[in-house]
């Protein structure tokens, strides 16, 4: 699904969550190669020209989340929680804990250890001198309710990374495929949906036809 | 006139960077429109108006770090008096922390009223027209004003240098206006709440900060056990040379298969479970007249925070080896590092641990975790020279330091208590990992 579509489905979500309608969401999508900037992104973070970027086949888009430049596209589980953080735990910083808590289970299951970096978001395998970012996180919220999520690299094709610096920051990036778990992504989101929904105290529900039908 | 403030984003946050300002001073927004744009921790978020209004000063910068609670921007209802030019203290307590160039001039505000001054105040004495003329132009209170002509006459260069020193201090957007407020009205500062920067305060000697919730609960629990148990400490040395040989055997093999160190305090755990088997009495709590003996062995692990702790708790503790126990203390630890326990996990108890040791305390008298009988202090383990069989050899060792409940359990017990960890401790084989 297109970065734009996947926006559109969450906005429409998010607004009627803003309005105290429809339940909280968690969409997980697949997009085609696409660059992001976020809100505090720098064009700096951005190594390719956008002309380049077309002749590979990559789309860029500015976006209203957090965090600077990154990378989706096959191979890469993208997370978006819709929730009104007024009905959770009214906590930013809870919300971006309980995510990267919730990457850090699903690693463990698939023997990856992989945990948090002081002062970097995110979640990290190796070392600290040579920790690899495995998954990403950027969240916009409105009115407490949030958009935006997280990307889970399991068989990202880790090249495309060259045109950026992810998230600003010089450190590099991994999959799961590269720590030596050439995983099911289909696998890999139930295993997602299941912590997910243990570290946010969730109970898992099938979305409506409507709104899975799309997602295909 | 409407403060608009940082708000509460969460329990752990106590700053966000302003990242952007949606609306420009003097501009008219509505109630709940998207303001400013805050980021913390990666999440961007759009911090609605409070009031509708127009945005009269904007108090920080794109860029600027702000605590919570603190006064980013005022917005006046329009028809209301002017902002005052020069930054007055904020109300809050936390002060806004600008790393940006200090608060670019305010938009001009609505022309102050006409100074109506003149006749009122002027003092007596002759006063030449051109006096009278510098003094109208820049807004000056010729009360003020010491003369230094003839029989104590204003002079033009009085004026002039009063005008000239008044007006440093206040850069204020119209300077026909120049710093009106230390000059025209003798008291017009009224912010009541806080100190007005320049004004010859004393320096406070003291600083008055609201206990947080953990605080809070902290110093009720201490005080709430203090008043419960009868609190008696007993300390036993302990060698752990062969622990810490074992320790570093399986060090790396253990790094490298679960990512995490093996430390000391899961041998300490492991040799405790077996000992609370052994004395059960150290695993219970007292209710009425009543003991209960809690069959199961839930070891709380006290976990220190950035301004706290919590003792999340091991379930099941006496069903995990060494392995299992390092395991769930590296995860608890974390996530109450991270504040995601859940309300269960901190919860049912039934012997707790603390690991003073590892900020290199070599024992201490801990209190007792209600409603628990008993505590176990960690001490630093550390190379000693040791007489073993009138020989001195170097040895590691540690104290620990047992608090118990003085009501239900006497000293010899808990001797003999602490020397059965103390023995498990000393006789470690490689079996029991």
């Amino acid at each position: 699904m297109s970065y734009s579509d996947a926006l559109a489905i969450q906005l429409e979500t998010a607004a009627e969550r803003k309005l105290g309608l429809g339940t909280d969401h968690l969409f997980f999508v697949e997009h085609p190669h696409v660059i992001t900037i976020g809100r505090n992104g720098h064009n700096e973070n951005l190594l390719a020209s956008e002309e380049v970027l077309a002749r590979s086949g990559v789309e860029l888009h500015h976006s209203d989340r957090g965090g600077d430049v990154t990378y989706h596209g096959p191979g890469q589980i993208v997370a978006y929680p819709v929730m009104d953080l007024r009905e959770w735990k009214r906590d930013v910083g809870a919300f971006v804990r309980a995510i990267e808590q919730t990457l850090i289970d699903t690693l463990a299951d698939y023997g990856i250890f992989a945990r948090r970096i002081a002062k970097l978001t995110g979640v990290w395998v190796g070392d600290d001198d040579h920790a690899a970012k495995i998954a990403a996180i950027g969240v916009h919220l409105s009115r407490w309710v949030s958009t935006h999520g997280w990307a889970l690299n399991v068989t990202t094709d880790l090249k495309y990374f060259q045109y950026i610096v992810p998230c600003g920051l010089s450190k590099p990036v991994t999959s799961m495929a590269a720590c030596g778990c050439p995983v099911d992504a289909q696998a890999v989101k139930s295993t997602l949906a299941k912590y997910f929904a243990a570290n946010f105290d969730f109970e898992l529900r099938a979305a409506e036809p409507a709104l899975t039908g799309d997602l295909k | 006139m409407t403060d608009v403030v940082m708000p509460q984003m969460g329990e752990s946050i106590v700053e966000g960077t302003l990242t952007k300002w949606l609306k420009k001073p003097g501009d008219a927004v509505e109630r709940d429109e998207p303001l400013f744009e805050i980021s913390t921790d990666k999440v961007d978020t759009e911090i609605p108006s409070p009031a509708s209004g127009v945005l009269s000063e904007v108090l920080a910068q794109e860029g600027a770090t702000v605590q919570v609670n603190s006064v980013v921007a005022r917005i006046s209802d329009g028809a209301a008096a002017p902002a005052p030019a020069a930054p007055v203290a904020a109300p809050a307590p936390a002060p806004v922390v600008v790393e940006a160039p200090p608060p670019a001039p305010v938009a001009p505000p609505p022309p102050p009223p006409a100074p109506v001054m003149e006749a009122a105040l002027e003092p007596e004495g002759p006063l030449s027209p051109l006096v009278r003329k510098i003094a109208r132009e820049n807004n000056v209170d010729l009360g003020k004003v010491a003369g230094t002509g003839a029989g104590g006459r204003i002079t033009k260069e009085d004026v002039l240098a009063y005008v000239a020193s008044a007006s440093a201090p206040a850069p204020v957007a119209t300077p026909v206006y120049a710093a009106p407020a230390p000059i025209a009205a003798p008291a017009p500062v009224a912010a009541p709440a806080g100190p007005i920067p320049g004004a010859a305060a004393p320096t406070a000697k003291t600083r008055i900060e609201k206990m947080s919730t953990m605080r809070s609960k902290i110093a009720e629990h201490m005080v709430h056990s203090m008043n419960t148990s009868v609190h008696v400490t007993t300390v036993h040395k302990v060698d752990m040379t062969k622990v810490a040989k074992m320790r570093a055997k399986h060090k790396d093999a253990f790094a490298a298969q679960y990512g995490m160190s093996l430390t000391f305090l899961p041998f300490v755990a492991r040799a405790t479970v077996e000992a609370l088997r052994q004395f059960p009495i150290f695993n219970a709590s007292i209710e009425g007249p009543n003991i209960i003996f809690h069959n199961e062995i839930n070891l709380g692990i006290a976990v220190a925070l950035e301004n706290g702790l919590i003792v999340p708790v091991i379930s099941a503790a006496d069903e995990k080896n060494v392995v299992g126990l390092q395991k769930s203390i590296v995860d608890l630890a974390a996530r109450a590092r991270a504040r995601q326990l859940k309300p269960n996990e901190v919860q049912g108890g039934t012997f707790s641990i603390t690991n003073f040791g590892s900020f290199g305390s070599i024992f201490a008298t801990p209190i007792i975790n209600q409603p628990q009988v008993a505590i176990l202090g960690v001490g630093a383990v550390e190379k000693l020279p040791v007489i073993i069989d009138d020989a001195i050899a170097i040895r590691s060792v540690a104290h620990l330091a047992l608090t118990f409940d003085h009501r239900l359990i006497d000293g010899a017990l808990a001797d003999q208590f602490t020397q059965k960890v103390k023995q498990i401790l000393e006789n470690w084989s490689e079996e029991v990992l």
